[in-house]
């Protein structure tokens, strides 16, 4: 049985409606993101887990009851803040202790709990500082053991790692992925950043408007977008309008405006004459100088229009036709790579048969 | 060019803090001038001119049983007061700080309104609401006759003087209570709750340390001129109701003894000064454990 289940649910704030009818499943041990641009409802959704906003229509149940009259400090979830909302009158170590006190355990247990709470997140040293004498690492990481300590059965994660320069959240990431490996808790995490969801998420819930618009692994939505939002939302993708001519299982044939004739994927049943996109990963584009010779792959010939050095990777605008604009992207594998072709190039694109995803409107 | 910039805030200070507290500790070892006011510290006698003070006043002061019960039962009123709007003022702060932006202004204005109402008319509005035959005093008295008890006066009273005190003093606690309460940040409550704490525990582990501060600010702001209130006992008090802010005013413009009144008033203030120090140690000793 799923560890939390939420139900049809709907949240209406004056007549707007910031979650509308949202169900989803969310499994013991899991690392689940709720994915979505800001004023998506990811955040409402969260606080309605956590207790602090009510329903208006809908049902969240912990193994399977319902928790609708279960106030927050009465669910056995925490929350690690976006801003952390450590309480600036208490040591690190009388932060951390205190779900315990409320809780009511006992006193002369606390200090080993405290310390081994604060060892997990390796702050050993710590405890007798006031959070405003912390970094904002530190802080997140005593937001952390706090929320821990007494090993609740959902963390639910606000953006946490929003605050810290790049640096420190590629570094908190690899330490949340572990930290959850570790204690085993589920977690529930939001966030608007998709690299962050990809890369730290078992499964991801991206919202759009108060929707849910998938649900899936990291590679699911990525590789599988079940609409033009969630393929426009994750990572770049080039999205071409397009029209079922002919049919074979999972196997479409295209005709793209612009394009003509380009076979695609489709990871819903659609029939011969539906109407949608193509979706097309740049990094699943290669440029060749002369036509490449692949049996099922895709050819055009190009115009350069323009090209981004990104460092590891160069971004190129390329023309196709007089009227189609795609974005490529190579790996600069050697250090020439980032100068191959340049702008007014004639090149051949091509992409294998299973690198587009026909997304069907509706 | 900086120098210049501090110096009209210290220039102010000085002037209007330092030099009248440094007149204050001149005069009370002055002796009493013929007339009133002062006579010179230095005086012309068959030895010739020389510097005269005395310790006096102070001596006066310590060895009089009356003074010394004057300045207790000053600061009792003072205590009293303080705690009374404490408690007044909090849940009104609190409510105010906690309100949608629209009311709260509106909120606001009602604590201050009574201000553009003169001080003195405000009191005598008491004395009448206080008086023998208002209602209030017509239904106390009632209740006691009808349980058997002697009637009371209300006016002339030292209840009138709390009840006076505490209506004057209100807001200057609701309006720093406020300031602080409305700066607290709603996460640290939510995070709170979602840690396990219920509305009571929230309220004495979270928002009342952090609003220690304002506590401090607002008791000092009505612990300091109730200590030394004359005009709330002169009106509503009676006899009963004296303080020794009364006797420093008779001293001034009655007995015509300044230098006896300044030295009641040095000693009040000493007496503010580690009223209030004591109780900024204590607070900040109980915040900095933790709580």
């Amino acid at each position: 049985m799923a560890l939390l289940e939420i139900r049809h649910v709907t949240k209406r704030f004056g007549g707007l409606a910031a979650v509308s009818d949202a169900s989803l499943e969310i499994q013991p041990g899991e690392f689940f993101t709720l994915l979505g641009p800001s004023g998506c409802g990811k955040t409402t959704l969260l606080r309605m887990i956590a207790g602090f906003d009510v329903p208006d229509a809908g049902q969240i149940l912990l193994d399977g009851v319902d928790l609708a009259a279960t106030p927050p400090e009465r669910r056995p979830f925490h929350t690690v803040f976006q801003s952390y909302a450590l309480f600036p009158h208490m040591t690190v170590a009388d932060n951390i202790a205190f779900p315990l006190r409320m809780a009511k355990v006992d006193e002369r247990k606390l200090a080993a709990r405290v310390a081994a709470a604060l060892g997990e997140v390796r702050l050993q040293d710590m405890g007798t500082r006031y959070p405003n004498a912390l970094s904002g690492g530190q802080k997140q990481r005593v937001a952390l053991a706090r929320a821990l300590i007494d090993r609740p059965r959902l963390l639910l994660l606000d953006e946490p790692l929003a605050a810290l320069d790049l640096k420190l959240r590629e570094q908190m990431q690899s330490e949340l992925i572990s930290l959850q490996k570790d204690v085993g808790i589920t977690f529930v995490y939001v966030t608007h950043d998709q690299g962050e969801a990809l890369a730290l998420s078992h499964r991801i819930a991206v919202m759009n408007e108060g929707r849910v618009s998938q649900i899936g692994t990291p590679d699911e939505v990525y590789e599988f977008p079940a609409n033009r939002f969630v393929a426009d939302f994750i990572g770049t993708c080039n999205l071409l309008d397009a029209r079922v001519m002919a049919l074979d299982g999972e196997r479409v044939t295209l005709n793209v405006a612009g394009l003509g004739t380009v076979r695609a994927w489709s990871s819903r049943p659609c029939q011969q004459g539906d109407r949608g996109v193509l979706a097309l990963r740049p990094e699943k584009i290669q440029l060749d100088r002369a036509p490449s010779s692949g049996g099922e792959a895709s050819h055009f010939l190009g115009t350069i229009r323009g090209q981004m050095y990104l460092g590891d990777v160069t971004v190129y605008k390329v023309e196709i036709g007089n009227a189609v604009l795609v974005e490529a992207l190579l790996p600069n594998s050697t250090a020439r790579g980032a100068r191959l072709f340049a702008p007014g190039d004639q090149i051949y694109l091509s992409w294998g048969y299973d690198a587009g995803r026909f997304i069907h409107d509706g | 060019m900086r120098r210049l910039l501090v110096w009209p805030p210290q220039a102010y200070l000085i002037a209007f803090f330092l030099v009248p507290t440094l007149i204050m500790v001149a005069s009370s070892f002055a002796w009493p001038g013929e007339e009133g006011g002062l006579s010179s510290f230095w005086v012309r006698d068959a030895q010739g001119i020389h510097f005269d003070l005395t310790f006096d006043n102070y001596r006066d002061i310590f060895t009089s049983r009356l003074f010394l019960v004057l300045f207790a039962r000053s600061l009792g009123y003072a205590g009293l007061t303080t705690a009374s709007c404490l408690l007044a003022a909090y849940p009104l702060a609190l409510v105010i700080a906690r309100s949608a932006g629209k009311y709260r202004n509106l909120l606001l204005l009602m604590v201050i309104v009574p201000f553009w109402t003169n001080f003195l008319i405000r009191i005598y509005a008491l004395m009448i609401i206080l008086g023998p035959q208002a209602a209030l005093a017509r239904i106390l008295n009632a209740l006691l006759d009808w349980v058997g008890l002697t009637p009371v006066s209300l006016l002339f009273s030292p209840f009138a003087v709390l009840v006076g005190m505490v209506y004057i003093y209100l807001p200057f606690m609701v309006l720093p209570l406020y300031a602080n309460l409305e700066k607290h940040d709603p996460d640290l409550l939510d995070a709170a709750r979602d840690l396990g704490a219920g509305s009571w525990q929230r309220f004495w582990r979270i928002t009342f340390p952090l609003s220690l501060p304002g506590v401090m600010a607002g008791s000092a702001l009505v612990f300091i001129p109730a200590l030394g209130a004359f005009a709330v006992p002169d009106i509503l008090g009676g006899t009963r109701g004296i303080m020794i802010g009364n006797v420093i005013k008779m001293q001034f413009l009655e007995a015509r003894d300044w230098p006896f009144g300044s030295a009641l008033s040095i000693m009040l203030t000493l007496l503010a000064l580690v009223v209030t120090g004591l109780a900024a140690w204590l607070a900040r000793r109980k915040v900095g454990a933790g709580v």
